[in-house]
């Protein structure tokens, strides 16, 4: 294998580039290692094919459309709710996980009490349970006839079949983002910060929310964009409970469905291109988070 | 010293007993309470009426076709995770943090929009729909089309276990191998693979769980041909739908009980990976 590689520096491209073996010179460095090729070739290939390719092709399908016809039918009325749903209850669905699960979290990490690690091991039920299970579940408890719904609805609240009932099911379904995120950081964070605050006078509340918050802000950070962007195309856990009433309670993805039913692959394919948009933004910036959770684990 | 055993860094004894009873209550409320109307309700008319709802055709064909398409969509993204995993880790080559965030994309994808894009590709009206028709092909509202669905909403799960894993082992072993003469094949099988076994069974079990529960994507591709395009998933929402609760809770305690079975088994093989990372570590320690 040629030599030049082996500084790190990668040879310039040159006119007998494809030629023999210098376009993999061009990509990688040297290793002793075989199996560059093919395993790489099998990942791109299955890569482009699996998921590349249709993704793509959905793009295409919508520039195809014209952007005048793509407009009208990402933003009429009815879909500018079913966003305003999705996104409302997504976010709010975070929030309550940004609190419960950074206190899961804690209570997991740093107490010991009987039935802590069954309790451990349940909270990726939301990952391991189907979510269409959640869904029919988490119905039958919150209608007005249901266990906890019943009691709401002396209280005259209506929890099933409105907008709380998709905040309820984006709940359950974001849970383990959060406490999956922050419970590795807090599982490594030094006792010596907290220790150093108490003798410096600090009270147990101060030490959390000058210390221990500001550590852990990276992960809640990524927990809640993970457990958001998760609730924003959740269809499963959602449709049951919803009521999905046009306006008022239907989701985004419910209604790529419904206009699919309907044959108008126009309409399917707008909302789909705007919610894939959101998505990659999503994941760009969970990324980025990530970045920044690692290089505070590194500073620490 | 552990946090939780220094007094001065850990809360009274009044605020713990509160924590945890407050966590202990959103957990119960948010997760134990659905787990439990679940098995109320498939029960409510007794064990035989369950037992009806499950011994029943559309049931069984519905079975039958959730285990086909795992059978098919967790060995694929198997083999997928193990190559992107090797060139990943062992490699340095450009593009590589790219590859890594487009092995992620089908997480960030609504499950519905997994769905249509095949519909888009390959539906009456898609992109390759009246070549299909042609040839009398039907992946669309059909098994190809499902099994399609489950291989991509699943598709990142075993190599973004493996990926981390074995960029944290490096690939001294395999050179050491390398070196003393044996072929590629021999390197993965005898040195790599024993390395990142768990992490493995890890990536697997959970391709499985999603596998065989997915609902959003099979959805869209599926038709809900009974008998024929149903998986068990969507055999629950059509009997929910058609206010049959017994049988609707009776299937669905049926994909209950396979996602406690993942749970557990994730759990042992946690504890499998830790216990083999203290072993090495050791062993790295009374070698030097």
């Amino acid at each position: 294998m040629s030599s030049q590689a082996q500084g790190g520096a990668l040879p310039p491209l040159s006119r007998d580039w494809f030629r023999g073996r210098a376009w993999r010179d061009h990509f990688r460095r040297d290793s002793a290692l075989p199996g560059f090729g093919l395993t790489l070739g099998v990942s791109l290939f299955y890569l482009s094919l699996v998921v590349l390719v249709p993704l793509s092709a959905t793009f295409l399908k919508s520039f195809a459309f014209g952007w005048e016809t793509f407009w009208q039918a990402a933003t009429a009325p009815r879909v500018l709710a079913s966003y305003r749903v999705s996104f409302g209850c997504a976010l709010l669905a975070a929030l309550v996980n940004l609190g419960f699960g950074l206190l899961v979290a804690w209570v997991l990490v740093r107490y010991r009490f009987p039935g802590r690690r069954v309790l451990d091991a349940l909270v990726d039920l939301p990952f391991a349970l189907p979510t269409a299970v959640a869904g029919i579940a988490l119905t039958a408890l919150y209608a007005p006839k249901g266990w906890l719904g019943s009691h709401a609805a002396a209280l005259g609240w209506k929890i099933a079949f409105t907008p709380v009932g998709i905040v309820i099911a984006l709940v359950f379904i974001g849970l383990p983002f959060v406490v999956r995120t922050v419970q590795p950081v807090l599982e490594t964070l030094e006792p010596a910060l907290e220790e150093a605050a108490a003798t410096l006078g600090a009270s147990r509340l101060t030490t959390f929310r000058r210390v221990l918050l500001p550590a852990l802000l990276p992960a809640l950070l990524t927990g809640f964009a993970m457990a958001f962007a998760r609730g924003l195309g959740e269809y499963g856990s959602v449709i049951f409970i919803a009521g999905n009433m046009p306006m008022v309670s239907e989701v985004a993805p419910l209604l790529i469905i419904t206009k699919l039913e309907q044959y108008d692959y126009t309409g399917a394919t707008a909302i789909a291109v705007t919610l894939l948009v959101v998505s990659f933004v999503m994941l760009l910036a969970i990324n980025l988070l990530q970045a920044w959770t690692r290089r505070a684990g590194e500073r620490r | 010293m552990s946090a939780a055993s220094n007094p001065v860094i850990t809360e009274t004894r009044g605020v713990r007993v509160l924590l945890i009873a407050l966590a202990c209550l959103f957990l119960g409320v948010v997760l134990v309470l659905p787990l439990a109307v679940v098995v109320g309700e498939a029960l409510a008319k007794g064990l035989g009426a369950w037992w009806a709802a499950i011994d029943e055709p559309n049931a069984l064909a519905a079975l039958r076709l959730t285990l086909t398409a795992a059978a098919i969509a967790v060995p694929a993204n198997l083999v997928f995770g193990v190559c992107a995993a090797w060139a990943v880790a062992k490699f340095e080559f450009k593009g590589k943090q790219l590859l890594i965030t487009l092995i992620d994309l089908p997480f960030a994808v609504s499950p519905v929009i997994a769905g249509l894009i095949y519909v888009l590709l390959f539906g009456a009206h898609g992109w390759f729909g009246p070549a299909l028709a042609a040839h009398d092909l039907k992946v669309i509202f059909a098994v190809p089309g499902i099994v399609l669905a489950t291989v991509f909403v699943t598709f990142p799960f075993v190599a973004r276990e493996l990926i981390p894993v074995m960029q944290a082992q490096g690939s001294d072993e395999e050179e050491v191998a390398a070196t003393l003469g044996a072929s590629g094949w021999q390197t993965f099988w005898r040195v790599t693979l024993p390395n990142i076994k768990w992490a493995l069974l890890y990536g697997v079990i959970l391709c499985n769980a999603r596998a065989m529960g997915e609902f959003g994507a099979v959805s869209v591709v599926s038709g809900h041909i009974r008998g024929l395009t149903n998986t068990l998933p969507l055999h629950v929402e059509i009997l929910y739908n058609e206010y049959n609760f017994v049988a609707a809770f009776a299937t669905a305690s049926l994909l209950m009980l396979l996602a406690l079975i993942t749970l557990v088994l994730k759990s042992l093989v946690e504890a499998r990976a830790a216990a083999a990372a203290r072993a090495a570590h050791k062993a790295r320690e009374h070698n030097s």
